[in-house]
């Protein structure tokens, strides 16, 4: 927006959201301010809203019947429901990476060419490739996959799947990645892999991860918040909130008490 | 070990557990002989069909023909020289066909003798001797050897399937026929070859010139139509009901009623046709325009559900992997939902389409049922399809169209096998290999 931007200005503020399922209302004027480049851990127990938070940013709950979302989420000062703002723009600059791996049932190359293309980004076929290869790269993938990308996505492990998510959402040059527990379908090194990957992607995009793994969040994040039947209880820093956290309820959860 | 676990090992290793186990055995293999035997029934039942029809209609794919010396008389056929089609179109040529059969057997005196004789060979020997001479003008006033068709009984008889031990009376052909017939068999001028006609032409009055290809004809028209209306407005309707429409009492309510209209008889639709299609709108009678709309309404159900289904198989989360990387609705569906959902629309359509094919009803009702000779060279031109000729031919007293009957079931069976053997391709075709 503006031509000098402090490192960690707020990218994403978040201000008295509520959102209801037809009558039941899963989050209760949630604030929270996402500051540019760090990583956001988003924690909580099982059902309390993280989510649907997260689906909010991008409107991924614009498909889901009866959903109605309140409050206001501001992305570098505009708000993303806003008329004027268009949804397939937003996504392209606020990506997501599923909980569950969910490549295309395409090649490697056509699954992160994909965004690239119908946001016509790339001019040429080889400006194309450059960004296949590049975002393969970034996302830590391409010394495996080099001579398969013309092999179905779809035929990689879990670990490489998620990756080529990441890749595939990193593609499109967002400013904000989403991810909805990226790691909890993968094996201890493919977790290890992807964490490594989100602190080198801090450095050029914005970070929301939602994760049940209190060592995840500590080991990745800068800064936590922590969800509870739908309310944002404590919000802070990473090594204040895991240390000294002032609510009892989080207390309580990180040091796996309940959730 | 402890006396807890050897307990354990005897309730599963007692008597009586063997004795559960054995019944449980016998259980699953009698399960799979009634399977068998179910299998074995449906086989059964396709081989008795596949047979009989087969036994009955292979002789149909074949004809007698008799090969007679023709004397194109000029004096006959163009008494002026002019060699205009309209004079040669007109002129009579029964004349060198009873000319060239008198000349076989010189002996054969007065009318109904004569006219005995005139009756072995088909009706269709006239006209196709005048297509000869209109292709080839020159051939007036020279003579040739012409093999032109046997008439039915004639042909029949040759096929043994006239009783000769039943008294004269009581057959079609008589005793002097036979004879006549033996006696050209004798000279070598009787030959029985593949009936082209039966596969070319149109139908006809005449069992040995009627032909199956108007009504297939008929049938690829309007199944045309059929497709073209039915597969693209059933995968949008379906499309749009899974993709776009908002869950409410009004997509409920089409959702019941797309439900029930795959369940209304067919020839509802025919009805539906006729006030509509041909009354209201004035479209032509026992066209194949018609037919496939009136078809096409009734196989939208089904398409739409199959289509309605294959879509809803596609996993969510390969939509919202392509939402999330800001794909617009649209380009979800086609990009992403349809491909995959494709091979189930294909096999719905061509189900229905297969549907489509035998259904005589809805056909009858907007006058496809017409005797029609000409094979249709449009939709609009009146035609026939292929269960209805069926039918026409099932309906007919002579004998010879007892084979035709059984004919037209085997095009119609091939028709169906080829129709599903693209479905099963194209399916492979589309299916997703990973
Ligand atoms: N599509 C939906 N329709 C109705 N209710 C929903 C829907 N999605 C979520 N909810 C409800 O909203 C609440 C919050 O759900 P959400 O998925 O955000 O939880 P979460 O914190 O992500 O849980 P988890 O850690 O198990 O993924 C839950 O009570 C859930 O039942
Ligand atoms: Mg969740």
């Amino acid at each position: 927006m503006t031509a000098v931007e402090p490192t960690n200005a707020t990218k994403v503020r978040v201000g008295d959201l509520s959102v209801f399922y037809g009558e039941k209302q899963a989050l209760f004027g949630v604030d929270l301010d996402v500051p540019a480049n760090q990583v956001t851990a988003l924690i909580g127990p099982s059902g309390c809203g993280k989510s649907t938070f997260l689906r909010c940013v991008n409107r991924m709950n614009d498909v889901i019947d009866g959903c109605r979302v309140t409050g206001s989420i501001l992305l570098d000062g505009v708000d993303v429901n806003d008329r004027t703002l268009d949804v397939v723009q937003l996504r392209a600059r606020v990506g997501m990476v599923f909980q569950k791996p969910n490549p295309f049932p395409k090649s490697v190359w056509e699954n992160v060419a994909y965004g690239p293309r119908i946001h016509g980004i790339a001019s040429s076929h080889a400006e194309l490739d450059r960004i296949v290869i590049s975002s393969l790269d970034r996302a830590g993938l391409l010394k495996e996959v080099q001579d398969r990308l013309h092999e179905p996505g779809t035929s990689l492990s879990g670990g490489q799947q998620q990756r080529l998510c990441i890749a595939r959402a990193i593609a499109v040059s967002p400013e904000v990645i989403l991810m909805d527990e990226p790691c909890s379908a993968l094996d201890p090194i493919a977790t290890a892999t992807i964490e490594g990957l989100i602190d080198e992607l801090r450095e050029k995009f914005t970070i929301v991860i939602v994760t049940h793994n209190m060592q995840q969040a500590a080991r990745v994040s800068q800064r936590t918040a922590f969800f509870h039947l739908g309310e944002i209880v404590e919000e802070g820093e990473t090594g204040k909130i895991f240390t000294n956290p002032t609510d009892q309820r989080t207390q309580d959860y990180i040091t796996g008490r309940f959730g | 070990m402890t006396e807890g676990r050897a307990d354990a090992v005897g309730i599963h290793d007692d008597e009586a557990a063997r004795k559960r186990l054995r019944r449980r055995y016998a259980a699953e293999r009698r399960f799979r002989a009634y399977g068998l035997g179910a299998i074995g029934i449906a086989m059964l039942a396709l081989v008795v069909l596949l047979a009989s029809v087969t036994r009955s209609g292979l002789p149909a794919f074949t004809q007698h023909e008799l090969t007679l010396e023709i004397h194109y008389d000029a004096e006959l056929l163009d008494p002026d020289g002019t060699r205009d089609p309209e004079v040669l179109g007109r002129a009579d040529y029964a004349k060198p066909v009873r000319a060239a059969l008198a000349s076989l057997f010189p002996a054969v005196e007065g009318r109904r003798e004569r006219r005995q004789l005139a009756g072995l060979v088909s009706k269709g020997a006239v006209f196709e001797l005048r297509e000869r001479v209109l292709a080839a003008p020159e051939l007036v006033g020279t003579r040739e050897p012409v093999r032109v068709p046997l008439s039915d009984e004639a042909d029949q008889y040759l096929k043994g399937k006239i009783r000769t031990d039943l008294p004269e009376s009581q057959r079609k052909v008589s005793d002097r026929q036979i004879a006549w017939i033996e006696d050209l068999r004798g000279r070598g001028l009787v030959h029985q070859v593949f009936n082209f006609r039966f596969l070319s032409s149109g139908d006809s009055r005449e069992p040995e010139l009627a032909g199956i290809w108007g009504a297939a004809v008929g049938s690829l028209l309007t199944l045309l139509v059929t497709l073209l209306l039915s597969f693209p407005v059933g995968v949008a309707a379906a499309v749009y009901l899974e993709e776009f429409a908002p869950r409410n009492r009004w997509t409920d309510l089409i959702e019941v009623n797309i439900n029930n209209l795959a369940a209304v008889p067919s020839i509802v639709f025919g009805l539906l046709g006729l006030a509509v299609f041909l009354n209201f709108f004035g479209l032509p009678r026992s066209a194949p325009l018609v037919g496939g709309m009136v078809l096409a309404l009734m196989t939208l159900p089904t398409v739409i559900i199959a289509s309605r289904a294959a879509i809803l198989s596609v996993p969510p989360s390969i939509r919202e992997a392509a939402l999330g990387v800001g794909a617009s609705p649209l380009q979800v569906v086609v990009q992403h939902v349809l491909p995959l959902a494709l091979p189930g629309i294909l096999t719905g359509t061509i189900i229905g389409m297969a549907r489509a094919l035998g259904e005589t009803a809805p056909l009858l009702m907007i006058g496809m049922v017409a005797f029609v000779v000409d094979v249709p060279d449009g939709p609009l031109a009146p035609a026939t399809a292929l269960p209805v000729q069926i039918f026409l031919w099932a309906d007919s007293p002579e004998p010879a169209f007892r084979e035709k009957t059984a004919a037209a079931i085997m095009v119609l069976l091939a028709f169906l096998i080829i129709m599903n053997l693209a479905a099963v391709l194209l399916r492979n075709r589309f299916e997703r290999r990973w």
